[in-house]
């Protein structure tokens, strides 16, 4: 860990493996784009409209993943005062957000046509709708101060009070009553997924993936040299 | 197609859009970035 | 101990006090949290005439009778029903034997008349024609496992 921490070496591995992961992105996104929206056949209750499961739930999963990354580094500021952690949390909370709220929105697109409305207050709905909001909160706080650190430490303990949320959505279906159904994939028992509707989940889920690692790697380089420019305005 | 095409093109526009400005956003800041630091001749020491 | 430990303690310890604190707010509201209530849990709670709320389970099988735009079906949890009226357009997801939430109030006449009617489907995704092949070698029926 602490070896990635050293921010020289951090941007040369990052440069490194960019080029591959950009063309596994893309080719992982063409075939789960390809499967889902060619491939895959419509679902024997919802139809067509199961082609908006493929977006959806990769950014649910990611959304909520990408938060437990923003907590680890959170800890790995406040605990170990890695520099670099707080560097990579304000790369990291934008592209988290912009999951979350595609989480969102195509949930509502999915919702209209199948429950018959965009939106509803039940436990899964709200707790995403308060990771969304945990997320702009991380952004507005890390910027809120005019000391870049303070901000960083403000917004790493906003995060660490947010991971709360995380079991909170993951088991809001089943603890309470809720409009959004039970856990498909991620259940003790196996998925409850046909097989030719997996396949095209798993891959948009995994090219959404190296597309999050992507665009993390790309905006942390983007803070790096933001905090250089900072301290050389400050010695200037 | 169903009655629903709108609702699935709709998603999948609204993932394109956002998730394609982002990437544009994210490369173009840090190209800007890196121009902002050439030009005070602090380049990074390859 | 360095201060290394001590700040990770100190936010083991944070965390662990806040984890707990926000269960007990949630096991105290959780009457509040759930967005429907089951046929059996509305049996036990009595709830006042008039108050709306919403109640939720499967539309009972052979239940449905339309009537022009109004119509009455069960809802059932497999244990208890209750009988709802509803006016206006159904969901499309709306099936026997699927599930469904519907927000209204109770009548004196123990009559649910729904306000709004929402389908709920359930986690089992498959292509028509495996679900077909389950149905017709009887391993699975529709509906089942939906409600707990």
């Amino acid at each position: 860990m602490h070896r990635f921490a050293n921010p020289a070496r951090f941007r040369r591995l990052s440069q490194r493996v960019q080029p591959g992961l950009s063309l596994a992105t893309l080719l992982s996104l063409g075939i789960g784009l390809w499967l889902a929206l060619l491939q895959s056949p419509p679902d024997y209750q919802q139809g067509e409209t199961v082609r908006i499961m493929y977006v959806h739930v990769p950014m649910a999963w990611l959304a909520m993943a990408g938060y437990a990354l923003l907590a680890a580094l959170s800890a790995a500021l406040l605990v170990w005062r890695h520099p670099l952690a707080a560097l990579m949390a304000r790369a990291a909370a934008p592209v988290g957000a912009c999951y979350a709220l595609i989480c969102l929105l195509t949930g509502s697109l999915w919702g209209r046509p199948m429950w018959g409305t965009y939106w509803v207050w039940d436990a899964r709905l709200t707790s995403m709708l308060l990771l969304c909001f945990l997320y702009l909160g991380h952004i507005a706080l890390s910027r809120a101060y005019d000391n870049a650190e303070r901000g960083d430490r403000a917004a790493a303990i906003l995060a660490l009070i947010g991971v709360i949320n995380l079991p909170i959505i993951k088991f809001s279906v089943d603890w309470w009553n809720t409009l959004h159904q039970p856990a498909s994939v991620t259940r003790l028992d196996g998925p409850a997924v046909d097989a030719a509707i997996l396949l095209p989940l798993l891959w948009m889920a995994g090219g959404f993936l190296l597309l999050f690692i992507l665009l993390v790697l790309v905006r942390t380089e983007t803070e790096m040299d933001r905090r250089r420019l900072e301290i050389a305005d400050q010695i200037a | 197609m169903s009655s629903y095409a709108v609702f699935i093109i709709s998603a999948y526009l609204a993932v394109f859009m956002i998730l394609g400005g982002l990437t544009l956003a994210s490369l173009r800041a840090r190209s800007k970035m890196r121009h902002a630091l050439a030009e005070r001749g602090l380049e990074r020491r390859r | 101990m360095t201060p290394k430990r001590k700040r990770l303690w100190l936010l083991v310890g944070s965390l662990g006090v806040l984890g707990v604190s926000v269960a007990l707010v949630l096991s105290a509201l959780s009457d509040n949290i759930v967005f429907f209530y089951s046929p059996s849990r509305l049996a036990e709670k009595h709830v006042p005439a008039d108050r709306r709320f919403r109640i939720g389970g499967l539309v009972e099988t052979g239940s449905v009778h339309k009537d022009g735009s109004e119509a009455r079906f069960r809802v059932t949890d497999l244990n208890r029903s209750v009988e709802v009226v509803y006016r206006g357009i159904l969901p499309d997801l709306f099936r026997e034997g699927q599930g469904v939430v519907a927000e209204g109030s109770l009548g004196p006449d123990g009559i649910f008349s729904a306000q709004e009617v929402l389908a709920k489907h359930d986690e089992k995704y498959m292509p028509p024609e495996v679900a077909k092949a389950l149905k017709e070698s009887g391993r699975w029926q529709e509906g089942e496992g939906t409600v707990r």
